[in-house]
Formats: structure tokens, C-alpha cells, sequence
């Protein structure tokens, strides 16, 4: 039980009576590289906030390293999609990083000079730091992915979840994006959110398929029974040329 | 205009464009990144029903419009946090609720009702000295609470969802807010009524956000935009002999069509 970063047990979840997720169970391992993988509306999102402790599920219960979310705030590292943010909003690059040092800062929310130099060595890590003036919206959205990933790791986190994190980037910065995940995984558990398959192109070691229940597998390709169950429609797969193997093999 | 400055109601007309102008500036930011505009308007209209009640009992409206609003607020903050896609029809459903009250107690008042104007359409060349003491009061305790929350706040307005997970109290904070914009609104309407507080709550943020590198500063810019759409509109009020409310709005409108255009022209250059 020391090893598991995350415990899920017997999770449902529903919208004004309309099931989300049912019965939901899984556990990840410290050091682990998940991606949950799923169509759109499969309950990926509500997963990932349950898990953040935004919602809380209407059954069952969810443990981060042994305790409830939000007693975990400060482990806990988070990416949303680029979508939710309002573009127009003034606010400058480290400010967005600084955010990160919230759950480490008392109940008046004063940023220490320890909380700057976090934050702006989170920023030198994902090489923003000559941005840190410039304001968010003003960002394409491979740089504002960037920021958002510093200001995770502004909270030095133990765990860090990502929603959708190939939405708004290209495809040439998405390689360097796994690269650098490849790198933080030797220090933190990874969940990735996503419905894109380039995810699994990824350094992930195992993956989930979510569709209102969920299918966990312990190895980073996809069985047909979890294609079946998910998308019921594995042409997406096929199509690129993966670095490894993602369907496994026919047995016939 | 300097002429003008030698009777005490005009010193504490600028005083009281002033001291809204703070309040404005302030929880009009606020209200605009977190788009809250139309909860702002359903608290200004509600809060009518406190004006209602006080004439009923024969007690302060301003004191009952504050009580009032606060309580709408809190049912407000209620509504939207547990039923967000249903949020804006029960605003609505309050915003009118509120107004009815106010006008049937109103009706069942008998009397002199040429007050009931100034709540309507605002009043700020007959604010009292004691008002102002209270403006002042209630504008300490808006910088105060905010300048305290600063960093909760801004987590709030720009990503509620990462806020949560850094364990910042965003639901408390919430009603903070909506109780902060509740007295604000019922300040404000000693100025330009309770039909265009939400103008004046929401045009100077708007042409502020354009140039602004933060919330804080975007905070002063409003203020600073509100006091220039405050002045000039009680200069014009004075030397025409228009309702002062109405010209303030019709100031602030004006820019807010020019900072529009300004920001078309910009964009095609």
C-alpha cells in the first residue's frame, strides 16, 4: 500500500441523474506514467477532477497518497486544458507561475522570496523565463502550455495531472513535450488525460480506457477489449506510425 | 465649475463620485473577469425591495437596501455554486422578484414618494455628509478585504478549477465577492440609480483591461476612468441642467464606443 500515488475505489458519479462514471476503480503506483484514455463526454474530465478533488464522487472514495485530495493540495501538481482560460485576462507570465506556490502559502497569500526564485526556476525549466512580463494571452499555445506546465512545478508536486495536453500544440512541440515528461517522470507520478491517440506515442507505461467504467491495463498499448469497449472503432490507431507497439497483436 | 465648488452639495457630489469611483473601480473589475455582470445587475434591481421595506417601516433605506442586497447576494452565491446552468434564470426570477417587492410595499406606503426617484435614477447632488463618512468607511474595508484576498482573488478570477486544487477556499471567497459587490452596488446607487449601476460597474473595467498588465493595475485604471466619467458627467449635469445620473452613464458609454473603435482601429493596423 506504501507504493500507490493514487487509489480509487468503487467511484460513480452522475450529472442530474445522468451516469458519468460507474464503479470505477484503479490504483497507480508511485513513479507511474498513466494516460486515461477515452471519447470525449466518456467521463475522462470528471474523472480528473474527482481525482483533483474539485468534485466529489457520489460513491466510493479516492485516496492521494493515502489521504483525501484535498488534504493533498500542496502534492499536487495539475495542467487544465488550454480552452478554459480567458485569454483576455491581464495577468503576466510569473504571476501565472506564482500561482503554483498557492497551496504552500498561509491564509493570506503572500509570495515569499522563496516562492519567486520556485517559480522562476520552474520557468528556466520550461525555457519562459525571458517571457515572464509578457502577458498569457499573449502566448501561442504551445508557450502558454509551457507556463501552465512551470506553474505545476512551481508547487514542487509529487503527482501531476494533465487534461488534453496535445489540444493546443503543435506536432513539433508535442515530441519535445513527451521528451520532457519522459524527464519529470524520473521524479513524479504523470497522469495524462486525453481522446488523442498521439498520447500513447508518449513515454507512458500503462493506460486506462474510460467509458463511464473503466479499463485498466498494466503496459502502454491498448487490447482490443479496451477499443471495443471505448471507442468501438479502432481506425484512429492504425493510422500513424507509432515509435511503439499500440494494438497488440492478433492471437488468430 | 469652480463656482459651483462653493456650495457644500457639489463638494459632496465630487466627494461621493469619488468615493464610488473606488468601489467601482475595484469590484467592477472584479465583477467583469469573472463575469458576474449579470448577478451584479440582479442585486442592483433587488435591492430596491430593501428601499421598499425601509419606507414601509419607516426605517434608513440605505441601511435596508444594504441588508437587503446582502441577503440577495447570499442566495445568489448559493444558486450559482450548487446549479450553474439554471444560475441565470433564478438571478432573473430575483432580479424582478426584488423590484415587485419594492414597488408593492411602495404602494402600500401612503405619502410623499419623491424619494423613490433617487433610488431609481440616482441622486449624488443631495448625498449627505453622513453618507459620505459611510462611502468612506465602506471603501476602506473594500481595499482592505481585497488587498488581503488579493492573491485568492486573482487565482479565482483567472482559473477557479487550478484555485481548488491549491486548496484556496474559492467558494468563501465567492461570497466575500458577491457580499463586497452587494454594499458596492447599494453605494453606487447613491450616485447613478439602481437602473445604471451596472454601467458604471462595468464600462471603466472593460476599457481598463485593454491596458492593463495585471488585476491590480487594471483596478486603479478603473477607478481612475470612473472618477474622469463621474466629473465630467456632473460638470455637464451642472452647466445643462441634466440629470446627473444619466449624463454620468452617457460619459462612460461614450468612451466605452470610442475605447470599441480604438481597439478595431488597433487590431486592423
Amino acid at each position: 500500500m506504501e507504493d500507490l500515488a493514487v487509489e480509487v475505489r468503487n467511484v460513480s458519479f452522475a450529472y442530474d441523474g445522468h451516469p458519468v462514471l460507474r464503479d470505477v476503480n484503479l490504483e497507480i503506483r508511485k513513479g507511474e506514467f498513466l494516460a486515461v484514455m477515452g471519447p470525449n463526454g466518456g467521463g475522462k474530465t470528471t474523472l480528473l477532477k474527482i481525482l483533483l478533488g474539485i468534485l466529489k464522487p457520489a460513491k466510493g472514495s479516492v485516496l492521494l497518497f493515502g489521504k483525501h485530495p484535498g488534504e493533498m493540495a500542496h502534492k499536487i501538481g495539475y495542467v487544465p486544458q488550454d480552452t478554459n482560460i480567458n485569454k483576455e485576462f491581464p495577468i503576466s507570465v510569473m504571476d501565472v507561475t506564482l500561482m503554483g506556490r498557492l497551496a504552500a502559502l498561509g491564509s493570506g497569500w503572500r509570495y515569499s522570496a522563496t516562492d519567486r526564485l520556485l517559480a522562476r526556476q520552474a520557468l528556466e525549466r520550461v525555457k519562459m523565463w525571458d517571457y515572464r512580463h509578457r502577458p498569457v494571452g499573449r502566448l501561442s499555445g504551445g508557450q502558454r502550455q509551457r507556463v501552465f506546465i512551470a506553474r505545476a512545478l512551481a508547487a514542487n508536486p509529487a503527482i501531476l495531472f494533465m487534461d488534453e495536453p496535445t489540444a493546443s500544440v503543435d506536432k513539433e512541440f508535442q515530441t519535445e513535450l513527451f521528451e520532457f515528461l519522459k524527464e519529470l517522470n524520473t521524479s513524479m507520478t504523470i497522469v495524462v488525460v486525453s481522446h488523442d491517440m498521439a498520447v500513447l506515442s508518449s513515454y507512458v507505461k500503462s493506460v486506462a480506457c474510460l467509458n463511464q467504467t473503466l479499463y485498466y491495463h498494466d503496459a502502454a498499448e491498448i487490447t482490443d477489449e479496451m477499443m471495443e469497449m471505448a471507442y468501438h472503432c479502432p481506425v484512429e490507431l492504425v493510422a500513424h506510425g507509432m515509435p511503439h507497439r499500440v494494438l497488440r497483436r492478433h492471437e488468430d | 465649475m469652480l463656482e459651483a465648488l462653493q456650495f457644500e452639495f457639489m463638494r459632496n457630489a465630487l466627494w461621493a463620485g469619488l468615493l464610488a469611483s473606488v468601489a467601482c473601480g475595484i469590484i467592477g473589475t472584479l465583477v467583469v473577469v469573472n463575469r458576474i455582470v449579470f448577478i451584479s445587475g440582479g442585486i442592483a434591481h433587488a435591492a430596491y425591495g430593501g428601499v421598499g421595506i425601509a419606507f414601509f417601516l419607516g426605517i434608513s433605506p440605505t441601511f435596508s437596501a444594504a441588508v437587503f442586497s446582502l441577503v440577495m447576494a447570499a442566495v445568489m452565491a448559493t444558486v450559482t455554486l450548487r446549479n450553474k446552468q439554471r444560475a441565470d434564470t433564478i438571478i432573473g426570477v430575483l432580479w424582478a422578484l426584488g423590484m415587485a417587492v419594492g414597488i408593492i410595499l411602495i404602494d402600500l406606503t401612503s405619502g410623499y414618494r419623491v424619494d423613490v426617484m433617487s433610488y431609481l435614477f440616482g441622486s449624488i447632488l443631495a448625498v449627505p455628509s453622513d453618507d459620505l463618512i459611510m462611502m468612506v468607511v465602506l471603501d476602506v474595508v473594500i481595499v482592505a478585504v481585497v488587498a488581503f484576498f488579493y492573491n485568492g482573488f486573482l487565482a479565482l478570477s483567472f482559473d477557479e478549477e487550478f484555485a481548488q486544487t491549491m486548496g484556496v477556499p474559492v467558494k468563501t471567497l465567492y461570497f466575500i465577492l458577491l457580499g463586497l459587490m452587494a454594499l458596492s452596488v447599494v453605494m453606487v446607487i447613491r450616485v447613478v440609480g439602481l437602473i445604471l449601476v451596472i454601467a458604471l460597474l462595468t464600462i471603466p473595467p472593460y476599457i481598463a483591461e485593454k491596458f492593463s498588465v495585471s488585476l491590480a493595475w487594471m483596478m486603479v485604471f478603473s477607478t481612475i476612468l470612473s472618477c474622469i466619467f463621474s466629473f465630467t458627467g456632473l460638470w455637464l449635469s451642472y452647466a445643462f441642467n441634466l440629470t446627473s445620473g444619466a449624463t454620468v452613464i452617457l460619459v462612460a458609454s461614450l468612451f466605452f464606443f470610442v475605447s470599441l473603435l480604438w481597439g478595431r482601429a488597433r487590431v486592423s493596423t
